[in-house]
């Protein structure tokens, strides 16, 4: 028996918490530092697996682990990780690290400074690190109920974090809004994912939830066309998908900058993740019937979302539906099912993750120090915090696919899949770049070089910390290697794109 | 020895990079061991540079010194880079005019670094335009180079910055981004982005193969366009040219070097690397059409730059002027392929590029030498500058008969080339293209008048405002531009051998 890395990088999160719910309320600076280890400590097991697979050139499924929990129904604790998802463990634990990094904060009353959380941390990092706990388990889970039970687990303290952490503005209407739409996406897939099961039962008399085993039980074509539609589509909600998207940028806005990042960074993969390993994994061939219906959504989220990120006054706003682009992108990926497609896929969600965790850490440093978000009022950033200024231009680049940022090396697949497919919708979403750059390039300009407006200038704006700046550091590094030297990762991606067209290719 | 003539290319590619994050961590107060540091560092290409030329046999057919690494090996592309006659004649131009360039920006003081280091991420990226051999990392070096010019304007420029930057940004992505579809297309289609081995596959594509639902013949024409406006917006060509004149005018001084220098040649190189050997059949189609945009890129640079009042406008516009000679010997080319006249008039467009990047840059540096001590670029401001600074002016009457073609020095030897190759294909265009250098002419005197001769204007004459000479630093950076100027106007020979074998060969 290996050591077991794959349920401790998912349980640790969860006894962090624990820990830290036991702690005193009052020890804020010793709760910190509890939830910086766990975090720290699963990014080196995530880093650690995540190299493992990669220099030991492994294919297939690896790590896998396989506890019986509830055999009578056929479930069972099963982990294991594919090329698709050991970058997204990978991910989980950059973004977790960060996460907690940028919420350490700085407190300074004089000068009414209150970055990070510094309202209840213990109550704060224990609910986020659940959160990171039912992430990693939906990424490592082999088994559909699992998948399920970790997917909701994630939802639920989303409600609570931004309902108490978040905006005062709009925090109940947001996290209630996001939280019932969660749910209805994930309901209709669940009804899915039980007739998947019971059909399963009657085809081979197999009760059993492993998602390897319902790969195997020759879902007739018809049950496939009816089911891939509610199982993807509930999954994808999560995704952003348009039209069912505009819970995120609402969600985004008011939670707090490290659910936020959490939420666009990983959150959203989960949902497409999970569309991609149910749906389209264990439903080829309805993925195939239904493929132009995902493009055209995908597509019109691609081009919408950036137009609409173009004219928002408000820079969360602005990331939240630059989000929404981007992950339209995942989907245009997903929809081509060819290998380029998959392949630009499974980098875009990477890419995509480390980039929007990074948009909002430093929009939320901004925010913390300047009390506004709306573009026009913000100003003369650089000269105050220089070195957030460039994570925020590299992040830029990555978002408008500058070549040499990861953001590159996952569009340019994913354009090359859908010329394989349908190249008028290559075509058309190659708008969105042109877009894209130029709200990326007006709110640089804006918020970061632009004369910093009088009302600003008597915050008494400070620089970010020294935590802030290794939490940028971290996250820029992985956009440029993967920019620069993408045998970093695709040599991985590729092999579960392999998996997946294994799986299609009987369809 | 051997480890430098095996990466040869590479060394020179990559050295100004690596340079610059040496620079990341040299003191940011220390400007005068960054300038020479940055100065320095951008020696050592040239002196690569010109280790290469000396190892460079023009004889031998095809591409030399070529190294190939792994890059994106999902997509089947690698760092493929090689230079023939034409990418080493561009190679020179770039590594010459970088360390020009920074040496002339010695006087800025505002962020030093950060300034220094874009210039050198900015070298990398031009040169890597010229060297790569495979379409993908072509595309790469093609946008990166954007990001480095984008920011030196955007943040060290004049007062109209913003709308220039931006302009410059969205106008060349936009340009792109038909590039960018075109080129995924091709790989899509041929699982490869070696340059060379496409070029030889899709001329050899039979009548009747079908691509996308559309006959072949139909795919080259739309996919033909798309290459040619990407690069015509670069050249630029009329009528693509109107963010040229803002980028210029309200760039540094040394970004304007580069500008007009170099990155204007990155389009024309387009045109011959890529346009005439992927496209030869469409190439003559619609050469007609090139060299009516050309003949009017003539005509109207030549009439823009006669009417402007600010002295970088007027060289900014000038640089349209002569950038359609060199369209007008890619078109001539285009039409009379495999002839003598073919091989005269690229020749000639190629010389033309060079003789361009020296004067242009040379003018530019002349505009930036005056501005820097008057404030002013108002023509009207000037006047009778002569007597009070004689070396500046005959200096300044050097590169502008050098601009005008002047028998003796570089323009006419290049443009003469180019009128001869084209007059027996399109002797019409040809005509009126001279039309245009008689404006030419006009312009430059204006240029001339303006500034040095007439009343001498007292407000420079003495006091506070009282006009200095132009200093030895200055100098240096004019001189070896003026010595190249006159050595290939005396005996081009040296460097049309060169790019002439390549030429013979290519078209």
């Amino acid at each position: 028996m290996n050591f077991p890395i794959l349920s401790v990088i998912t349980f640790l999160p969860f006894v962090a918490a624990a820990i830290m719910l036991l702690m005193p309320a009052d020890r804020k600076t010793e709760v910190r530092g509890v939830a910086l280890a766990a975090a720290a400590f699963d990014l080196l097991l995530s880093g650690w697996m995540y190299m493992q697979y990669l220099l030991g050139g492994l294919t297939g499924y690896q790590f896998i682990e396989q506890y019986d929990w509830l055999p009578a129904l056929g479930i069972s604790l099963k982990f294991g990780v594919d090329g698709m998802s050991a970058p997204l463990v990978l991910l989980t634990g950059i973004v977790m690290f960060t996460g907690v990094l940028i919420s350490w904060g700085d407190y300074d009353e004089k000068h009414h400074l209150s970055a990070g959380i510094q309202d209840r941390p213990r109550e704060f990092f224990s609910f986020l690190f659940l959160l990171a706990g039912g992430v990693f388990g939906v990424f490592a889970s082999l088994d559909l109920f699992m998948l399920f039970f970790f997917y909701e687990i994630a939802v639920f303290p989303m409600y609570l974090l931004i309902a108490i952490w978040g905006w005062v503005k709009t925090r109940e209407y947001a996290a209630m809004k996001l939280t019932l739409y969660l749910f209805i996406g994930s309901v209709v897939a669940l009804v899915g994912a039980l007739a998947m099961y019971w059909t399963q039962y009657q085809n081979t008399g197999i009760l059993s939830f492993d998602m390897l085993q319902m790969e195997k039980a020759g879902f007739s074509q018809a049950f496939q066309y009816i089911w891939f539609l509610p199982v993807f589509l509930g999954f994808a909600v999560l995704g952003g998908i348009w039209p069912f998207h505009n819970w995120s940028p609402d969600g985004h806005v008011a939670a707090p900058t490290a659910v936020s990042m959490f939420h666009a960074g990983v959150l959203m993969k989960l949902g497409a993740f999970a569309a991609l390993r149910v749906g389209v994994m264990l439903l080829p061939k309805g993925a195939d019937y239904w493929s132009d219906l995902i493009m055209f959504f995908a597509a019109v989220a691609v081009v919408y979302g950036a137009y609409i990120a173009f004219v928002q006054p408000d820079l969360k706003y602005m990331i939240g539906f630059s989000s929404v682009s981007h992950m339209g992108l995942v989907m245009l990926g997903v929809s081509t099912l060819n290998y380029n497609g998959l392949l630009g896929a499974g980098v875009q969600m990477f890419s995509h993750g480390v980039m929007t965790a990074l948009f909002f850490a430093i929009t939320g440093m901004i925010y913390d120090r300047s009390h506004t978000r709306q573009i026009p009022e913000l100003g003369g950033m650089a000269k105050i915090m220089p070195f957030a200024t460039i994570g925020f231009i590299i992040g830029g680049l990555v978002s408008m696919g500058m070549p040499g940022f990861s953001g590159f090396v996952a569009e340019f697949p994913i354009f090359m899949g859908v010329w394989g497919s349908q190249w008028l919708v290559a075509v058309i979403a190659s708008i969105s770049i042109i877009i894209t750059a130029a709200y990326i390039m007006r709110n640089i300009r804006q918020v970061f070089f632009s004369p910093m407006p009088e009302a600003l200038a008597e915050h008494h704006i400070t620089d970010v910390t020294v935590l802030d700046k290794v939490a940028i550091t971290t996250l820029c590094l992985f956009m440029i290697g993967v920019g620069m030297f993408p045998s970093m990762m695709v040599p991985m991606i590729e092999t579960g794109v392999q998996n997946i067209l294994r799986l299609l290719g009987g369809a | 020895m051997d480890f430098l003539n095996t990466h040869l290319l590479s060394l020179i590619l990559f050295l100004p990079t690596i340079a610059a994050l040496i620079m990341l961590f040299l003191p940011g107060g220390e400007t005068k061991l960054l300038r020479w540091f940055a100065f320095g560092s951008s020696l050592v290409p040239f002196i690569l540079t010109l280790v290469l030329w000396n190892g460079f046999n023009p004889g031998q057919p095809g591409f030399q010194f070529e190294e190939v690494y792994p890059w994106y090996e999902a997509l089947h592309s690698s760092l493929h880079l090689g230079v023939d006659g034409i990418s080493l004649s561009m190679v020179l131009l770039t590594t010459l005019l970088t360390p020009l360039a920074i040496l002339a920006s010695f006087s800025v003081t505002d962020r030093v670094k950060p300034y220094m280091m874009l210039f050198l991420f900015l070298e990398t990226g031009m040169l890597g335009v010229f060297m790569s051999l495979d379409l993908l990392i072509f595309f790469v070096f093609w946008e990166i180079g954007l990001v480095p010019m984008y920011f030196l304007i955007n943040q060290w420029g004049s007062a109209n910055r913003n709308y220039a930057s931006l302009k410059f940004m969205i106008y060349t992505m936009g340009g792109s981004l038909g590039l960018l579809l075109a080129i995924q297309m091709l790989g899509v289609y041929f699982q490869s982005y070696d340059l060379q081995y496409i070029v030889q596959q899709w001329n050899s594509q039979p009548a009747d193969a079908v691509l996308m639902g559309m006959s072949i013949y139909t795919v080259k024409k739309i996919a033909f366009w798309a290459f040619v406006i990407a690069f015509a917006i670069k050249v630029p060509v009329w009528p693509f040219h109107t963010w040229l004149p803002d980028a210029h005018t309200e760039a540094p001084t040394a970004g304007s070097m580069l500008l007009a220098g170099v990155l204007l040649k990155l389009g024309a190189y387009g045109f011959l690397r890529l346009v005439l050997p992927l496209y030869p059949v469409e190439a003559k189609m619609f050469a007609g059409a090139l060299a009516f945009l050309a003949v009017a890129a003539i005509i109207f640079g030549a009439f823009g730059s006669f009417g402007q009042t600010d002295f970088k406008r007027l060289v900014a516009y000038s640089s349209v002027n002569h950038m359609g000679f060199v369209v007008l010997g890619i078109a001539a080319a285009a039409v009379a392929a495999g002839t003598n006249e073919a091989h005269i008039a690229m020749n000639g467009a190629v010389l033309q590029m060079f003789n361009h990047g020296l004067s242009a840059a040379g003018m530019f540096f002349l505009v930036g030498v005056i501005y820097e001590r008057t404030h002013t670029r108002n023509l009207e401001e000037f006047g009778g500058l002569f007597p009070l600074v004689p070396v500046y002016g005959g200096i300044l009457i050097f590169m502008s008969m050098a601009s005008l073609g002047l028998p003796g020095l570089n323009g006419f030897v290049s443009e003469f080339m180019v009128v001869r190759g084209a007059f027996p294909v399109l002797k019409v265009y040809t005509a009126v293209s001279m039309l245009g250098l008689l404006f030419t002419g006009a312009y430059i005197l204006k240029g001339i008048m303006k500034v040095l001769h007439g009343p001498i204007n007292e407000h420079w004459s003495h006091g506070e405002h009282k006009l200095t000479e132009i200093n030895t630093r200055e100098i240096l950076v004019a001189l070896p531009l003026m010595a190249l100027i006159l050595v290939i106007g005396l005996w081009p020979a040296w460097l049309v051998g060169v790019i002439n074998e390549t030429v013979a060969r290519l078209f």
